[in-house]
Formats: C-alpha cells, sequence, structure tokens
C-alpha cells in the first residue's frame, strides 16, 4: 500500500509544476485526517515540499477544504436563486428538525455536519441536496427523513 | 421540436460515455479529419464558424486561438469546467451525457495551436461527473486516441471565482484562486505562463461538430452573428425545468412556453434573468427577445451561459436581490477594493431595505455604490454583483420604495422565498461547533 507522502509524488508528476499538485494533496490530506488539522497541513507540507503556511493559504480559500473539525457525513442544501425558488429554504428547516441542529452546526454525535452551500449546478432539478458529494435532486421536505436516515445508515 | 441537436445529440438513446457507442454515432472522426489538416485551417474553420464562447463572456474562440504564440514551444489548453454560475447547469449535463465529446474537442483544440498538454478544470463539487470524464479519458487514453497530446483532469475545491479564467488558471498552478490583472491575457501569458488556449466546455465541444457538419452547414444553424446552438438551462418557476438544446436565436418567450410548459399554477412571469443569476433582470414585455448574444444584449442584458432563471409574481425583488448578493459577497476574492467592499455594502443596504430599517436616501446610496462598482473591479465578479441589484432596482423601484415608505417588506412571509438563507449567514451567525471525541 502507497503512503500518503507516495501518492503526492504521484500527484507532482502528473504537472509540468509540482505546485499543481497542492490542491488535489490538500484533498487527500483531508480525507485521511477528517479535515485540514495542524497535523494534517505539515504532513501535506511536508509530501510538497513546500510550507504549512502556503498550504494553509490556499486551503483557506477553497469552501471543500475543511480547517475546522467536520461531522464524517457532509449534508449540504443549495439555497441559491433556483434552488430558493423551488422553496430551499423548507428543505433546510426540515434538516434542521430532523438533525436538531442549525445550518452550520454538527450533530452531537459528531456523525453529520449540516449547511447551505451556493449553487451545486443542479438547478434544473431543484432543490438540490449533496450527501458525501453525491447530489440527490427534486429534494422536497417530505424526503427529508429518508436522506436523513441514508446517512445515518451509512454511519 | 425538430431543432438539430449537436452536443446533446443522441444523449437520450445511447450512453455516449461508453467509448464505442460514441464510435458508433461517428466520434472522433472529426479528430481524425483534423489530424489530416493544418492547424492553421483549424483555426480558420474555428473562426469561420463564428463560434463564440459559451462560457459567459462570448469572446469568438478563433480570435483567442489567433493570439497564441505558434512558435513557443509550450503551449496549453485549458478547459473551464467549473461551472458554478446559478441558473447553470448545462456543462454537468454535457461531461455527464457526452464526454467523449469534449474530450475529441479537447484533442482538435491542441491540435490546432499545437499543444501537447490539456487540462480540463471541473469543478470539485461535481464528482460523478468527474469519475465519469476521468474514466472516458482513461478509455480515449488506452484505445490511443491522444497522440502526441495529454489530457488531465482537474478537480477544484469549492470556489465561484475559479470559472473566472485568470482566477481558473492561479488555482490550477495550486495557489488561491485570485484573478490576475491583465493584459496580458491567456492566450499570451496563461498557464505556467505560456501561451493558453482557455475555453468553456461547451464551446470546446462544439468544435468537433464544427468539422463533422462543415462551417457553412454550422452556419446555416442559428443565426449569422452567433452560429450554432446552445444547451438553454432553464429553472425557476416553471412547469418544465431542465437542460435545452436550442438554435441561437430561438425567442425566449418559445424557450418558456413552448419547450418549458410555462409558469405553473397560474402565476404571472415577475422577471426572467437570461444568462444567469450575474446578468440584469428583464420583464415580460420583453419575452420576444432573440436567445443569442447581440439581441440579449439589445434588450439590456447578457446571454451570459445560457441560464435562463424564471421568477414568477410571488417573489419579493428585495429579498432576491439580497439573495444575489449574499453570493457575490461570498464569492467575492477580497483581491480588489471595489469587488471586497462595495459586496458587504449591497448585502448591508439591501438587508436595511427588506426589515424596513431604510429611509429614502438608503435607495440613492445603493444606486451610488452601484455605480462606483461597475467597472471598476479586478474581474467580472464586481460588475456580475451590481447587475442583479441595480436592474431589479431600476426596474422594480416601486417595491423597493414600497418596503421604505412602509417600514416593512410587503411580501414579509408571503414571499416565494422568505427567510432564505446563504451560506455566508452560517459565516456571521453560527461559530464553529467542536465535534466531541
Amino acid at each position: 500500500m502507497s503512503t500518503f507522502y507516495d501518492e503526492v509524488q504521484a500527484l507532482k508528476a502528473r504537472y509540468p509544476d509540482w505546485l499543481s499538485a497542492t490542491m488535489p494533496a490538500l484533498r487527500l490530506a483531508q480525507e485521511k485526517h477528517g479535515y485540514l488539522s495542524p497535523d494534517a497541513l505539515r504532513e501535506c507540507a511536508n509530501a510538497l515540499g513546500t510550507t504549512p503556511a502556503f498550504c494553509e493559504s490556499v486551503a483557506t480559500f477553497y469552501d471543500m477544504l475543511h480547517l475546522q473539525p467536520v461531522g464524517r457525513h457532509m449534508v449540504e442544501v443549495c439555497t441559491n436563486l433556483p434552488c430558493a425558488l423551488a422553496g430551499a429554504q423548507r428543505v433546510v428547516e426540515a434538516f434542521e428538525e430532523q438533525l436538531g441542529l442549525r445550518a452550520g452546526e454538527t450533530t452531537g454525535d459528531g456523525e453529520i455536519t449540516f449547511r447551505t452551500v451556493e449553487c451545486l449546478g443542479g438547478c434544473g432539478r431543484a432543490t438540490v441536496v449533496a450527501v458525501d458529494e453525491r447530489y440527490h435532486e427534486f429534494v422536497t421536505p417530505e424526503k427529508v427523513p429518508e436522506i436523513v436516515g441514508a446517512v445515518r445508515g451509512n454511519a | 421540436m425538430g431543432t438539430p441537436e449537436l452536443i446533446l445529440a443522441h444523449t437520450d438513446e445511447r450512453d455516449l460515455a461508453q467509448l464505442d457507442e460514441y464510435r458508433a454515432i461517428g466520434g472522433y472522426r472529426s479528430l481524425a479529419r483534423a489530424r489530416e489538416l493544418e492547424p492553421a485551417a483549424l483555426i480558420q474553420a474555428i473562426t469561420d464558424a463564428t463560434l463564440r464562447g459559451r462560457g459567459g463572456a462570448g469572446f469568438p474562440m478563433g480570435r483567442k486561438a489567433s493570439l497564441i504564440d505558434q512558435k513557443n514551444p509550450r503551449k496549453y489548453v485549458v478547459v473551464n469546467a467549473d461551472e458554478s454560475e446559478p441558473g447553470a447547469f448545462k456543462d454537468r449535463e454535457i461531461m455527464g451525457r457526452n464526454p467523449h465529446l469534449l474530450i475529441e474537442g479537447c484533442l482538435i483544440t491542441a491540435r490546432a495551436i499545437e499543444a501537447h498538454a490539456v487540462f480540463i478544470y471541473i469543478r470539485g463539487e461535481y464528482l460523478t461527473e468527474y469519475e465519469i470524464l476521468d474514466r472516458a479519458v482513461e478509455d480515449a487514453r488506452a484505445a490511443d486516441l491522444f497522440g502526441d497530446v495529454d489530457v488531465v483532469v482537474h478537480r477544484g475545491a469549492g470556489a465561484y471565482i475559479c470559472g473566472e479564467e485568470s482566477a481558473l488558471l492561479e488555482s490550477l498552478e495550486g495557489k488561491r484562486g485570485q484573478p490576475r490583472p491583465r493584459p496580458p491575457f491567456p492566450p499570451v501569458t496563461g498557464l505556467y505562463a505560456k501561451p493558453t488556449q482557455i475555453n468553456n466546455v461547451q464551446t470546446i465541444a462544439t468544435v468537433p461538430k464544427i468539422l463533422e457538419l462543415g462551417v457553412e452547414e454550422f452556419a446555416k444553424i442559428g443565426v449569422p452573428s452567433s452560429p450554432g446552438t446552445a444547451v438553454f438551462s432553464l429553472s425557476g418557476n416553471v412547469a418544465r425545468p431542465g437542460n435545452y438544446e436550442l438554435p441561437l436565436g430561438t425567442p425566449l418567450r418559445s424557450l418558456i412556453y413552448d419547450v418549458g410548459g410555462g409558469i405553473p399554477d397560474g402565476r404571472a412571469i415577475k422577471g426572467i434573468i437570461p444568462g444567469g443569476s450575474s446578468v440584469p433582470i428583464l420583464t415580460p414585455d420583453q419575452l420576444d427577445t432573440p436567445l443569442d448574444y447581440d439581441s440579449i444584449q439589445a434588450a439590456g442584458s447578457f446571454f451570459g451561459s445560457a441560464a435562463v432563471i424564471v421568477v414568477d409574481d410571488r417573489c419579493c425583488m428585495v429579498q432576491l436581490a439580497l439573495r444575489a448578493a449574499k453570493f457575490y459577497m461570498h464569492e467575492s476574492c477580497g483581491k480588489c477594493t471595489p469587488c471586497r467592499e462595495g459586496t458587504r455594502w449591497l448585502v448591508q443596504l439591501l438587508t436595511r431595505i427588506e426589515e424596513g430599517d431604510a429611509v429614502d436616501a438608503d435607495l440613492e446610496l445603493l444606486e451610488s455604490v452601484c455605480s462606483r462598482m461597475l467597472g471598476r473591479s479586478l474581474c467580472a465578479l464586481g460588475d456580475f454583483a451590481v447587475y442583479p441589484v441595480s436592474s431589479y432596482l431600476r426596474k422594480f423601484r416601486g417595491e423597493f420604495q414600497q418596503h421604505v415608505d412602509e417600514g416593512a417588506c410587503p411580501y414579509g412571509a408571503e414571499s416565494s422565498i422568505a427567510g432564505i438563507e446563504a451560506p455566508i449567514d452560517a459565516h456571521m451567525h453560527h461559530p464553529t461547533v467542536e465535534v466531541p471525541g
């Protein structure tokens, strides 16, 4: 089995300049550590041959890279204009009620982080919900318990 | 409809993500033809076909290619697959259902500018489409279709601004996705400071079709100033939302009523955003506007990314402007002052208006902030933040004034988007909760 260090070397080899491997390497580190903890950033920087500060400066720019702990599962509801017009706020509220939290928070057992996100590119099939990066489309409040149940079932 | 589908042709009856299926409909024949032609002839064909960028700016692809220094031994093709304009979901469909067409377009474009490396920058959220596209790339590579060209699919990580081409190049170089000052433009100084042809997914995917049909036949589709088709992403308050490939110049009314089935629940149209959330809104009296670059511009808006969002009469326009403004504030990269500061002013002023705390002078201040932002930012995001706000204010001034006069939102909870939250709200109001264990 290849180590994180080896995998990052393979990523670097894909590009004319190793720097381009920064984002895929950060993603890999996040998958390994759950979020980009100081340790994850150090390990990533070491494998890339740069500094943790550089890695952190890149990571803070992107919504899918997490500098704070998040739940094992990520549930995201798009609330941008097309989803808003289709009733996304009622979907948000159904998740908040079902999970007992507010958008931006994580369940007490550390299983699920729930948040609103900007446009996911499923506007014709609104409301769009992403569960661990897999899309559920045409989501209505009625479908929320089933989605939460499936996430919990995977826990 | 009897419309000539180019990009999405056969996607209903075949799984074109499979290489053999794509080949069965004549796939990769345009590439073979391209390899028999001189690079200059390919650029000429793209130029003669008047292929304009389908990503937002509408810049002619051939003109970009003609700016590339052909003598430079290192050149790159970059595909902008960072589709993130609210309302747009066409590139996702093209990549998910016809990935080889995009790959074929990449290889022909590489031949045209004599590049040996292609990078497809796909937005991070499109995991399923990334998997489909990456597999198609591996299949095409295994079938020896690449020749001396390599194709790398690179995933973004969530940033609207990376759809802006210079920000995309920064991001692809492994940095924060902040736009570059221009000039120089990417065809001169692009990826790794080398000449770079950067185009949207649909633009590149149209290239094989130009070779397949021939320039003359291609030019017969659409209107003379904008030949070809566009995949229109129809969303919002419409009976049949979805992606529809139609010739450029199709009337807006036809897209919404004939194709989209009209407005549900017997409601009336209040406004139509024709090119994604960043463009000025049109009103129902403009429904006969043909959907092509020049006609939409003449109507006071932009073709943008062909993302048509329909808004019915239940929606409060101040709430809609505020939600759009929150998006652009969230996505502003913070590099230049008019955009970084201006987007915050827009959100604060619109919040004050929506909550009934504004005075008359606030509407003038809102106009003033808009005019001070417009055309003053390093990239188009600053303008994009302004267009929804300034156009809703101009076209629905009475509704904004009503908020001020009544000291409350006239729609309140009755608005179709009442209470809509935005990610920026969570940033501002909810502290991060520590995960136990």
